[in-house]
């Protein structure tokens, strides 16, 4: 084993990368397979295993490279293998299919079957950009997770890897680089938006000589792994954000906060942090420039509210994690009181992109207000979930109908929550609106960190909001009054509308309940809390005053509300529903329209999901028709044809 | 220590750059009301009943008067029509755990704010503690004793206010958290002590 001689200078960074290249130049065949927590859960492991022993078997092993990687973001088609040079990608790949995929690599072929099709013209897709998934994504932040083992430095430093820290700490002072991050108007990707450089500018400028700089890793929102996804599969590249914001703020300490449901991203960041202080990119007189900086890894310990920068502070110091007040920012009194720049992982990854690029580069990208990229976890009622980086500005028509697919099952769409459990429904006079930090805002909703969930006709916009008052008042820390007692009441208040027990008086208690939080809340978790409440009332009222009046559910998902019913004119008396019913609900017999019994009725669903014929059928805030005769036949389909 | 000018009520005030609203709003003699708050305790900003509405560079914010440090040419207002449907529904909301008989500063504020206790309290169905857990005790009792006997444990509704029993024994009963709580839930006596556990074990009970 060759003894790593640590990169003493920027010109020996230059000499570890030409020997990289020299040594790899040959392009033999690379077979990348998603590691990532996705495809793993999806059997990745055992893939990977038979193309380890399938490559020793066939003595391949020095023909045929196999490389672990991160994400690709589209999850749902795991596990992933990509065949480079020609970017052959595979989707859904099973141990049985390694032997052929294999034979193919040697003969230059392709399995045809595991190749991607495309939904609508049916043609089998080769590439990745040729995917519709992929096709308008602009990905600078993700595309390098197939090409990298994040557990192998090398890899990084073979695709230009540190050479933005080389560059940011041998060619510009500190605040050239503030000023080049200013110029690139980036801003703070964990969702509030915070333009980057200024805050970076607080830090530096404040009195106090001792300085923090922090990762945000503490990904909590339901449905999100985008920073999971960089920090399991391009580690490095926050790490390096992060070095490059220490040395122009002037931070001596790091902290990479990661919550403890994400083992990967752990074992992964601290696997580069190990590499790096070998490479000599932490530690002492970093690339001989006299810049001393060291990073610790602190894991949460599983509070959604600990994402929030004062609460994550308070955790790092070993105490609960509580937010505290922020008048006076953290950028100037956070850790331990010490001037502390927080910023998102996201945030971080950007800033190597940015020294390297230009902030020139970067401006082009976006819209005026929001510069660069965005990563969106597409979830819910859409065809192709996943994980999506787009430039900021895209519309939420070309994210949900273009990238996503459209609509699950074909139904009709009816709104989209962005930013996580306290954004915002977006209701569908607003799919062309521009998705950028400002427009969310004004509709209501907002960035977050990337959350995008589609809400179809079938689910309800009253239980919707429910369920994110739920989400929150389980995270809420319970320190401030507003948000403890607000959740409270509005998770009973709202329990009793969708149970059918609203009253008159409900909305108002809501409003005002959600505008005490709003304005009162200690932190921003209690301030936004209310966000889904109040735009659900806004956009879909009616959907409210039916729960409440008429006891009427229109998407007939509250349960207390919607009633099971057998329409006589289309049973056929199949005796189906009658046996799988968990209840004994069900009354008839062969030959005899079935009937179900509202008294024994659990409303669990499954009749309306084994019916073949269509007869069940959901009833909300309307009378259940009377009981048929007894002995009724029913009426053959198709029997008069 | 540098002073400067801000403006309360439309009253200017002059305040030392480390006080917060609340303390440059006691100089002018305005009242701005409080539960968590004790002025020999550090803020600690739970209760939000101190809220007030601040304009600065054309913009309005309403923040918590008991943390926010004084700025200059800040304008503050103390009591507005949403100042007041806030500081209603925070005791309306308080009421929730404090509960409708909820007596001392709560009662006091309620009548002023025309709260009405039970609104929002009949609308769960949870037994009141008589804690708003505003954290005073907590907080006094840190400092008394150097090494605080009491605590917070639990998140969100499940948070309240217990004794650490392994530091049960220097409790010097001192009645300083009995001195600060706003709802008159801690006595020193009486048939609902509000740490069980220190009763009990001072009673040998344990």
């Amino acid at each position: 084993l060759e003894s790593i001689q640590p990169v003493r200078t920027p010109e020996e960074l230059e000499k570890l990368r030409q020997k990289i290249e020299s040594e790899r130049g040959n392009k033999k065949p690379t077979v990348s397979i998603c590691i990532s927590t996705g495809c793993v859960a999806l059997g990745a492991t055992s893939v990977l295993e038979a193309f380890k022993n399938g490559i020793k078997k066939t003595k391949l092993e020095e023909e045929i490279e196999i490389k672990e990687t991160g994400c690709l973001g589209f999850c749902e088609q795991g596990p992933r293998v990509t065949i480079y040079p020609d970017e052959i990608c595979y989707f859904k790949v099973k141990p049985d299919d390694v032997q052929e995929i294999i034979s193919t690599i040697k003969e230059n072929k392709i399995v045809e079957n595991l190749l991607y099709t495309d939904p609508i013209t049916r043609k089998k897709v080769r590439r990745l950009n040729e995917i519709p998934f992929y096709k308008d994504q602009l990905r600078p932040l993700l595309e390098n997770n197939a090409r990298i083992d994040p557990k192998n430095i090398l890899d990084y430093i073979h695709l230009d890897g540190y050479r933005a820290l080389a560059k940011a700490i041998s060619q510009m002072t500190p605040q050239q680089i503030i000023e080049e991050i200013k110029r690139s108007k980036l801003r703070g990707r964990g969702g509030g938006g915070f333009p980057t450089g200024i805050k970076w500018e607080t830090t530096r400028n404040a009195t106090e000589q001792t300085k923090y700089v922090i990762v945000n890793c503490d990904e909590g929102d339901p449905g999100a792994f985008m920073d999971r996804s960089l920090m399991d599969g391009n580690p490095h590249s926050v790490l390096e954000g992060l070095i490059i914001g220490a040395f122009a703020i002037g931070a001596q300490e790091g902290y990479v906060y990661v919550r403890e449901e994400y083992p990967l991203a752990t074992e992964n960041i601290t696997t580069a942090i190990d590499q790096a202080k070998q490479y000599g990119f932490l530690g002492e007189d970093i690339l001989g420039s006299g810049f001393n900086f060291n990073v610790k890894v602190h894991k949460g310990a599983g509070a959604f509210v600990s994402g929030e920068s004062s609460a994550l502070m308070t955790a790092i110091e070993g105490k609960t994690g509580d937010p505290r007040p922020k008048y006076v920012r953290t950028a100037v009194k956070g850790l331990w009181n010490k001037p502390t720049c927080l910023n998102n992982v996201k945030t971080w990854a950007n800033i190597p992109l940015i020294i390297m690029k230009g902030a020139e580069w970067f401006k082009n990208i976006g819209t005026e207000g929001s510069s660069g990229t965005a990563i969106f976890s597409l979830v819910g009622k859409i065809k192709n979930t996943g994980l999506v980086e787009v430039p900021m500005g895209i519309t939420l028509r070309d994210l949900i109908f273009k990238i996503g697919g459209g609509i699950k099952d074909d139904k009709k769409f009816k709104a989209v929550q962005t930013g996580g459990p306290s954004g915002g429904f977006i209701p569908e006079k607003y799919l062309d609106l521009q998705v950028d930090f400002d427009e969310l805002d004004k509709v209501g909703s907002m960035m977050g960190s990337g959350g995008l969930v589609v809400i179809d006709e079938d689910t309800c916009m009253v239980d919707s909001a429910r369920y994110f008052v739920d989400f929150l008042l389980e995270e809420s820390c319970g320190k401030c009054i507003p948000c403890r007692e607000g959740l409270r009441v509005l998770s009973k208040t709202l329990g009793n509308i969708c149970e059918g027990k609203g009253e008159h008086d409900d909305i108002g208690i809501v409003e005002d309940v959600s505008l005490t939080m709003e304005n009162a809340s200690l932190c921003a978790l209690g301030t936004t809390a209310a966000n889904p409440i109040l735009t659900s009332l806004k956009y879909f009222s009616e959907e409210w005053d039916q729960h409440i009046k008429e006891k009427k559910c229109i998407a007939k998902a509250c349960k207390s509300l919607t009633d099971y019913y057998i329409d006589p004119k289309e049973c056929q008396a199949c005796l189906i529903c009658l046996r799988e019913c968990p209840t004994k609900a069900i009354e008839g017999e062969k030959d005899q329209v079935h009937w179900i019994n509202q008294k024994k009725c659990e409303k669990c669903g499954i009749c309306y999901e084994v019916c073949k014929f269509d007869a069940v059928e959901k009833l909300s805030g309307e009378k259940i028709p009377s009981k048929p005769a007894k002995g009724m036949k029913p009426i053959r389909k198709g029997a008069k044809q | 220590m540098k002073t400067l000018t801000l403006k309360i009520d439309g009253k200017e005030v002059e305040a030392e750059e480390d006080m917060t609203i609340l303390e440059a709003a006691e100089k002018l003699g305005i009242q701005i009301p409080t539960l968590c708050h004790h002025e020999n305790l550090e803020p600690y900003g739970a209760c939000r009943i101190c809220s007030v509405e601040i304009e600065a560079k054309g913009k309005t914010m309403i923040v918590a008067s008991c943390c926010y440090p004084v700025k200059r040419d800040l304008n503050v207002i103390t009591r507005s029509s949403k100042i007041d449907k806030i500081r209603k529904t925070i005791l309306e909301l308080a009421a929730v755990t404090a509960g409708e008989d909820a007596m001392g500063e709560m009662r006091k504020l309620a009548s002023e704010y025309n709260a009405d206790l039970s609104l929002l309290r009949s609308k769960t169905s949870i037994v009141p503690t008589k804690c708003i857990l505003c954290g005073l005790c907590v907080r006094r009792c840190s400092e008394a004793t150097w090494d605080s006997v009491i605590g917070f444990i639990g998140r969100g509704t499940k948070r309240q206010i217990t004794l650490y029993p392994e530091k049960a024994s220097i409790c010097a009963i001192c009645d300083y958290c009995h001195d600060v709580c706003p709802t008159g839930k801690i006595t020193s006596t009486g048939p609902d002590p509000p740490f069980p556990q220190i009763d009990d074990i001072l009673a040998g009970r344990e």
